[in-house]
């Protein structure tokens, strides 16, 4: 007894040390040099560089979660995200390209936990968003464009920044027009509908070639036009680093996500504790309680809906220009489901939660599975019993669909949950039996057997 | 005391005369009957007008759309039975448990595996060319029902019981889990056994097509023609659907599923053992799923580990369309909603001119429906209006 009471002592003692006062200080600069300089100086793709690169983003989690002054913690995670990370990228194309697709899906699951997290509107679909505005970008920027009408020619690719907020538009837009029919429906029906939708985009998508060519069908549109890099000549002539062109383009992306991302981090953080992030909380806590308290419930529903779909309409036309192809298969429905399992891992509700369960599914996806699988593929060799046909990475439904599971069982309000969404889910595990939470018997709703 | 409520209780079901018990059967196989001949007789008029309307630019179109009508409402009966067996899990899940049990399409789509690697094993044992084809349909149905029905108790028990009073999207969201996890343990299953992704369901011969009759329209008498494999495939959801409601209508254990459904606490209150009763509406649902997904490999004659999705949504459709919770509804909304996604998917190439191809756009029209009939008509065909609970 006494031991355990020491040892848990003795650990909360060095997290102090560590997190806070001094000693923190000098804890987390030189955690953040060690990686740094590992990083810098060892950078080909191989396991020790994959642990290297995840401490060095577990770094970013320390800071957060230390009890330091808000300026030095700024500072320390602005040098490493804006600093270390792109000049690493330079040397290790991958890890750049790794850290930009997160930034993307850190934006999109910030979108999606505006809808789930804040609202508690279970949408399957979101994913169809993104379509809009990857397709979008990738019709106006290429030829696609002529084979509608010939007289239409593409959008000049500098037109990529205003298209940025163009697809912010449209995708509220869709966001608003598929809300409308489904508003009135309740949570799980919603999340059928809203799966519908989203395969009826995709399906829109797969077909809409014929009988105009608009999407160009299954085979997708390439050759998607970059902006210009009208910055090349600063960092090459003024800098003086001289990164091809393939390079400065991984630096611009990486920038341009970090920058919507911190845009989109401040935006849904202020909505979180404004009036509409409280009556989105109202809402989902209780519908009836929330109308009789005057919350315009339609209005509210909608708009989490356009500002979840416009980020998503956003992230899209970044994404296309950053992909340069896309095709119906990257909007199916796995991919929603994908969104879906950051938001929960995190903890729905919860920004940092939500942005720490984008990551780490990102790397689970591109880093940690492909590791896995060639840790798999040596095992076989040797001569272990394991299936010639298992490759983990070809196995993300069977990996998203037990983390789904498992957190709905074991830890429904995620790894690092919002305060009053923990409450929630808690007050409801207290009830012992099913029949407690059963319905009143009432004449009127009986949804039975006939 | 409680021997005599006992007696008096099985008297009372004893006193119930023949004659009710068949009506309480076939009430439902009447309306469903009702059903699909108003259905097909509604489309088959629709596509008449829409063929005369475009008679004057088009001379031969009435006779092309007419030449195939007979066809479509086959396939139509059968995409209908099909979607009707898969929504009666939902169905019957959702009138008790009030949960969207996400992870049905892919029980459906183990009956279809399971059926067909017992035809594997009896192609490669050699017992295949010589057996009879009714005991081998017999034989695969079964199988698929105790499979399905079997895992869907599990699945039950292990992603869902625990969350049974957790707020609604919490086992939904177990559901899809489950949906997933299922998916690709079979894929994982069929990728390093024989089967292969996409599994041959090999099937005794059933004889030549049976032709029912002809029709003259213009140059050549065109026949009419019926697959056995759709003969088979009909007429066992019919007996399947025929039984279901003898067991949910006429007997004790029925009535044990109608209670637990209308009112879980008072049902248990009343001696049912509710846990029992839910993991049996799992097992039923299951099994008529498996049976389904045994039924449509051997009418399609492939089987992959993906092939539950699309049907398991549309079946959801259905199960909404005829009004969820309600068991005739499930069958009525089931054969409608397969009667037009037949119509749409032969005939919308023919009136567009083949600027849009059928196939693809039959799934919009499914999903356009279901989100139709939620916006206009939430408690379904056959359902009653129901005000939501707070």
């Amino acid at each position: 007894m006494t031991t355990t009471a020491s040892s848990v002592s003795a650990w909360e003692r060095i997290k102090t040390a560590l997190t806070s006062g001094p000693s923190g200080y000098g804890f987390m600069v030189l955690y953040a040099a060690v990686c740094s300089w590992l990083l810098l100086t060892n950078p080909r793709t191989n396991l020790n560089t994959d642990i290297v690169f995840v401490l060095f983003l577990l770094l970013v989690l320390l800071v957060y979660r230390s009890q330091l002054v808000l300026g030095f913690k700024l500072a320390l995670v602005a040098v490493m995200l804006a600093l270390v990370l792109p000049i690493f990228g330079t040397l290790n194309p991958f890890y750049i390209d790794v850290a930009t697709q997160a930034g993307i899906f850190i934006a999109l699951a910030l979108g999606l936990n505006v809808v789930v997290g804040f609202a508690g509107l279970l949408d399957l679909g979101y994913v169809a968003f993104f379509a809009v505005g990857a397709y979008l970008w990738g019709i106006l920027s290429t030829p696609q464009i002529t084979l509608i009408n010939p007289a239409w020619s593409p959008v000049p690719p500098i037109m990529f920044y205003p298209f940025i907020l163009i697809g912010l538009a449209v995708g509220a837009f869709f966001g608003v027009l598929l809300g409308l029919p489904v508003l009135r429906l309740r949570g799980d029906y919603l999340a059928i509908v809203t799966l519908g939708l989203g395969e009826v985009i995709r399906v829109l998508a797969n077909n809409l070639d014929r009988p105009i060519n608009i999407t160009n069908g299954s085979q997708g549109i390439r050759d998607i036009e970059r902006p210009p890099l009208i910055f090349a000549g600063f960092v090459r002539d003024t800098l003086g680093w001289q990164l091809s062109d393939q390079q400065l383009y991984q630096q611009f992306f990486y920038f341009a996500i970090l920058l919507i991302v911190l845009l989109v981090v401040v935006v849904v953080g202020r909505l979180k504790g404004s009036r509409i992030g409280r009556a989105w909380e109202a809402i989902r806590e209780d519908e009836t309680a929330a109308i009789a308290q005057g919350i315009p419930l339609v209005r509210m529903k909608l708009l989490a809906f356009a500002v979840g779909a416009s980020f998503a309409g956003a992230m899209g036309v970044v994404f296309a220009s950053k992909q340069l192809f896309i095709n119906p298969p990257t909007f199916d429905l796995l991919r929603s489901i994908n969104i879906l399992s950051m938001v929960i891992l995190g903890g729905m509700g919860s920004i940092p939660g939500v942005i720490f369960g984008a990551v780490l599914v990102t790397l689970l996806d591109l880093q940690i599975l492909p590791r896995i699988a060639n840790v798999l593929r040596d095992a076989q060799r040797a001569g272990l019993p394991i299936p010639a046909a298992f490759d983990p990475t070809q196995y993300q439904r069977l990996l998203f669909g037990l983390l789904l599971i498992l957190m709905m069982i074991f830890r429904p309000q995620g790894i690092m949950p919002d305060e009053r969404r923990k409450e929630e889910l808690q007050e409801h595990d207290s009830i012992p039996d099913a029949i407690e939470h059963a319905k009143i018997p009432d004449t009127e709703s009986e949804v039975g057997l006939k | 005391m409680a021997a005599e409520v006992k007696a008096q209780a099985s008297s009372s079901s004893g006193q119930r005369s023949f004659t009710e018990v068949l009506r309480t059967v076939f009430g439902p196989v009447g309306q469903l009957i009702l059903f699909i001949v108003g259905s097909a007789l509604a489309l088959s008029l629709v596509v008449v007008l829409l063929a005369l309307l475009q008679i004057g630019a088009r001379p031969d179109i009435l006779t092309r759309a007419l030449t195939i009508l007979p066809q479509v409402i086959i396939d139509g009966l059968v995409r209908g039975f099909l979607f009707a067996s898969i929504a009666l899990g939902y169905t019957m899940v959702y009138g008790v448990l009030e949960f969207i049990n996400f992870a049905h399409g892919e029980i459906f789509m183990v009956g279809g595996v399971v059926g067909a690697a017992v035809s594997l094993f009896l192609a490669s044992s050699g017992l295949l060319a010589g057996m009879p084809g009714l005991l081998f349909v017999i034989l695969v149905i079964a199988v698929g029902m105790v499979v399905s029905g079997a895992l869907a108790v599990t699945v039950e028990r292990v992603a869902y019981r625990p969350l049974r009073g957790a707020p609604r999207l919490v086992p939904l969201i177990s559901a899809i889990g489950v949906s997933l996890v299922l998916q690709d343990l079979m894929r994982l299953m069929m990728t390093n056994t024989p089967l292969g992704f996409n599994a041959r369901f090999n099937t005794p011969d059933f004889g030549p097509p049976i032709r029912l009759f002809e029709m003259n329209l213009g140059a050549r008498p065109v026949p009419v023609i019926l697959p056995p494999k759709a003969l088979i495939f009909i007429v066992a959801s019919v007996l399947m659907l025929i039984a279901l409601n003898y067991l949910v209508n006429a007997t004790r254990l029925g009535k044990a599923i109608r209670a637990t459904a209308q009112d879980m606490p008072t049902a248990s209150l009343m001696g049912i053992n509710v846990n029992q009763i839910v993991a049996l509406t799992f097992l039923i649902g299951g099994a008529l799923g498996g049976a389904a997904g045994a039924l449509f490999g051997l009418n399609v004659g492939t089987v992959n580990p993906y092939m539950g999705f699309i049907p398991g949504l549309k079946a959801f459709t259905a199960a909404v369309l005829g009004g969820i919770g309600n068991i005739t509804g499930a069958m009525v909304g089931g054969v409608v909603l397969g009667f037009l996604e037949a119509f749409v998917a032969s005939y919308l190439s023919l009136f567009t001119n083949g600027a849009f191809s059928g196939a693809a756009y039959a799934d919009i029209a499914a999903f356009s429906i279901l989100i139709l009939i939620l916006i206009f008509r939430p408690s379904g065909l056959l359902g009653e209006a129901t005000t939501q609970k707070v």
